[in-house]
């Protein structure tokens, strides 16, 4: 969090007996320490781990579902300690709300002390600068005040910010009264700080998300719509402040959604294009717009963006009775369950008093019926085929139990058989099939496409990237400015009491300049202070000639 | 030139940079072994020059010319290193022709052009800072690299799916691998740092190995200068990642096992830079710390790509 010019570095035992003041002073210095700081780092990076071995619900609720149903031991742990919920449990918020609040004690001190020392000098040069890590004396026929005003010259070329001061700590006889104090590199603490007050920026930002933002799912089938309420969503997450009220009133219609994938080559089956054209009325009764939505290029509506998220198909099945009557002819969405779309679905049948009936079907956008059953060899509609099961009992359907409609609980049901073999049969498309013991006929009509779309507000997005843009400007020049002190000591010598001069030889030189440099290094990274201090001796010896 | 053949060229030059790099760890191996010890003394002053390039130009003045020079061994080393990069950039800018899109949208590619990235880091860096002692573990660790991604990572060469199709691949991506680039080279630095402070804290400098090694305060601060220059990359890689994010998937972070991993990394650099200013934690547990930085990295590259189902899980392994 800081350096070591203001963090309390010793590790320092609690007094034995402390008042309340005491003991709390005590707990604030620990908690601002840098010790305690790289601590919670170290502690906030191992708590993150377990949120990537556990699905989050947050982020994948079946993936979360399944891993729990797999590891039914590891679960009931997992779900005691929030694991599911890893980063909005109170012990890990804890963590990072401790570090947060290390930061700003260390912050807020150190804001103040770099507030002052960019208005007030340098101090004082010390009395020995040949005890600083970078040295130089060298005589010059000028006056002192000439050498000082070269030097300053040359000092502030060089961007630093140079002060005269009066010359304290020097030793009796060995300084004509000023001297120069020059710093350079305020940026680096500057830098610093930015840097950590856009991640307490970032913080906020996050918060505000989870206070005011939301995300909704929903199914849409090709050629049906939407209007943006909750009602209407599958799946919806919002934060504490969220307000249905808040959500923009918009409706949109998927007037056509295509899915194109690549047709041969290495990548062959793999997604080339998912494009969705879309009608949106921005508000009730405004002009309707014509929309293309395509994953990496979401609509944006007054703030909300809808996403495509997975597609799938829908083949558009119709069943009708033994009098021809429809029960129901619409297309139904099937879930796929790999890379070639091979989907799965089912149509649900209610028929009052009679038994309903339960058809389970396999969807397979390019069919081929091989030695291990129906299979899918392209995700393409190369040749769109549905092979049904049907079921005949009771559905649940007036149980009030929701229920998955990708699924048919078939506990209480018959199968249909044919003859002795259970009922099967495989349309393609335009194809019918007579359902066994009269029970009617299932036609395969067409298949449509479906797309969940996903509806979300990021509250405060926009200042989580300003904290993240003020961040990275921020750490630029912390982690490559140097802060450098260069001194300027000037005195009249005829002799020089210590330290070599690099020239005595020349008459009429009775001026002695010295020049010390120290690097205020809080990363060890000392480097070219020697350097530097001879290239401020030569350039001040050249200006004064 | 078609895609085809583009696809066919870069795996042979790919294949062409690996035989070379073989050589050329081959070459150094043998300068390790049979090339003379460099005089430990000459070794620290061209290491104080560090930092300034016109002052090791001055110490290499200084210095007889047998200390500066190398051995044969070394020079074909070094040769091969050179060769094998140009023929590996030759390879990924053949891959990028093939699939007509940036080389960085598999882990294959993303292997193949991170390796080129460290050889290239490397290369470029050894002109300010000695590290010829570096060389023969950096061919190594770019051996392994690109060994392992044309043995177990590699796809042929294809167009992207549509979740990749963004400017944001490009961006985010080229962040990332330019840091892990940069974080390669810090983690060579403070493994030799560690084995040549210890060695330093026994005495024992003048081992074949040891005493050609730059000093500890040397390698200390190449690994830190490296690190600073990959930790502002890395930082905008997740910023990129997550404003990528925002566009594809409606949410700038969403705790996918990519996005965590790189933040881990992210927090674990952060906490190498704040230990190196902390009394009592500078030097070997500092370096301690960037390895374990490193592993979180690797692990995030590798691991998650194979141990999770995110939503980073496309493009094959």
């Amino acid at each position: 969090m800081t350096d070591t010019l203001t963090r309390q570095d010793a590790p320092t035992p609690p007094p034995a007996s402390m008042s309340p003041v005491e003991l709390g002073r005590w707990v604030w210095r620990q908690l601002t320490s840098m010790r305690v700081a790289l601590f919670l780092l170290f502690l906030l990076a191992v708590a993150a781990v377990p949120g990537s071995i556990v699905p989050q619900r947050e982020a994948n609720p079946l993936a979360a579902a399944d891993w729990a149903e797999r590891n039914p031991g590891l679960a009931t742990w997992a779900e005691r300690l929030g694991l599911f919920d890893l980063y909005s449990t109170p012990w890990f918020s804890a963590i990072y709300l401790l570090l947060m609040i290390s930061l700003v004690g260390c912050i807020i001190p150190r804001m103040g002390t770099h507030w002052r020392a960019l208005r007030a000098a340098p101090p004082a040069p010390p009395s020995r600068l040949t005890r600083m890590p970078a040295h130089r004396e060298q005589a010059t026929p000028a006056t002192p005040e000439q050498a000082l005003d070269a030097a300053e010259r040359v000092l502030r070329a060089r961007r630093f910010r140079v002060h005269r001061v009066p010359d304290t700590r020097a030793r009796p006889g060995e300084s004509a009264g000023t001297a120069l104090a020059a710093e350079r590199g305020y940026l680096k603490e500057t830098g610093n700080l930015l840097f950590h007050l856009s991640l307490v920026l970032i913080l906020v930002a996050v918060a505000l998300g989870s206070l005011y933002g939301y995300r909704g799912s929903v199914l849409v089938v090709e050629g049906d719509g939407f209007a943006n309420s909750p009602i209407q969503y599958d799946g919806l997450t919002a934060g504490a402040r969220f307000d249905a009220g808040d959500l923009p009133p918009f409706a949109l219609t998927v007037d056509e959604f295509v899915m194109e994938f690549e047709p041969e080559g290495p990548a062959m089956g793999s997604p080339s294009d998912f494009e969705a054209t879309v009608t949106l009325e921005p508000t009730p009764g405004a002009p309707l717009e014509q929309r293309v939505v395509r994953v990496n290029n979401p609509l944006s509506v007054d703030g909300t963006l809808v996403h495509l998220l997975n597609p799938g198909y829908a083949p558009q099945v119709t069943v009708r009775d033994d009098q021809g009557e429809v029960l129901l002819s619409q297309p139904v969405p099937f879930l796929p369950q790999d890379q070639s779309f091979t989907s799965t679905g089912v149509v649900k049948i209610p028929r009052g008093d009679d038994p309903d009936i339960g058809i389970q079907g396999i969807f397979l956008p390019t069919g081929v019926i091989g030695p291990e059953g129906p299979q899918s060899v392209f995700p393409g509609l190369g040749n769109p085929v549905l092979v049904i099961t049907a079921w005949q009992g009771d559905l649940g359907l007036d149980d009030g139990v929701t229920q998955s409609v990708y699924r048919i609980d078939t506990e209480g049901m018959t199968q249909l058989t044919d003859g002795d073999e259970p009922f099967r049969a495989a349309l393609g498309v335009g194809d019918s099939v007579d359902l066994p013991d009269g029970l009617g006929s299932v036609t395969l009509d067409g298949v449509s496409t479906w797309v969940n779309l996903q509806v979300s507000r990021n509250a405060g997005k926009e200042v989580a990237l300003a904290g993240a843009t003020l961040a990275i400007l921020g750490l630029m020049p912390t982690l490559f400015v140097r802060r450098r002190r260069i001194w300027v000591r000037v005195r009249n010598g005829s002799s020089v009491s210590h330290g070599t001069p690099s020239d005595t030889s020349a008459a009429n030189r009775d001026t002695v300049l010295a020049i010390a440099g120290l690097d205020r290094v809080a990363s060890g990274d000392s480097g070219d202070l020697d350097e530097e201090v001879a290239a401020v001796a030569a350039a001040v010896e050249k200006e004064m000639t | 030139m078609s895609a085809d053949t583009a696809a066919y060229l870069s795996n042979v030059l790919v294949d062409a940079a690996m035989i070379i790099w073989a050589v050329a760890l081959a070459a150094f191996a043998a300068d390790l072994a049979f090339g003379s010890p460099v005089r430990h003394q000459v070794a620290e002053r061209v290491a104080v020059g560090a930092g300034a390039p016109d002052r090791s130009v001055e110490a290499a003045g200084d210095a007889p010319d047998d200390t500066r020079a190398t051995s044969r061994w070394f020079g074909i080393g070094w040769g091969t290193l050179v060769l094998g990069t140009v023929v590996l950039g030759a390879g990924v800018l053949m891959r990028g022709l093939a699939a007509e899109r940036v080389p960085w949208g598999n882990m294959y590619e993303f292997a193949i052009t991170g390796s080129f990235l460290v050889a290239g880091a490397y290369l470029l860096l050894s002109r300010r800072y000695d590290l010829r002692t570096f060389a023969i573990w950096v061919t190594g660790v770019l051996l392994l690299t690109v060994g392992l991604a044309v043995t177990v990572l590699y796809i042929p060469a294809a167009p992207l799916v549509p979740a990749l199709r963004s400017p944001w691949l490009v961006i985010h991506v080229a962040a990332a691998t330019i840091a892990a680039a940069f974080f390669t080279l810090s983690m060579v630095a403070a493994s030799l740092f560690l084995v040549r402070d210890t060695a330093e804290r026994r005495g024992r400098t003048q081992g074949r190995f040891v005493s050609r090694l730059p000093d500890a305060a040397t390698l200390d601060r190449v690994a830190y200068r490296v690190t600073a220059f990959g930790f502002p990359i890395w930082t905008f890689a997740v910023v990129a990642g997550a404003i990528w994010a925002e566009y594809a998937w409606g949410r700038y972070w969403g705790w996918d096992p990519k996005e965590t991993w790189s933040l881990i990394t992210w927090i674990v650099y952060a906490a190498y830079l704040h230990a190196r200013t902390t009394t009592g934690w500078r030097g070997r547990r500092a370096a301690i710390i960037s390895l374990v930085a490193y592993a979180t990295l690797l692990f995030n590259f590798f691991g998650v790509n194979i141990a999770f189902v995110g939503l980073h899980s496309y493009g094959g392994v």
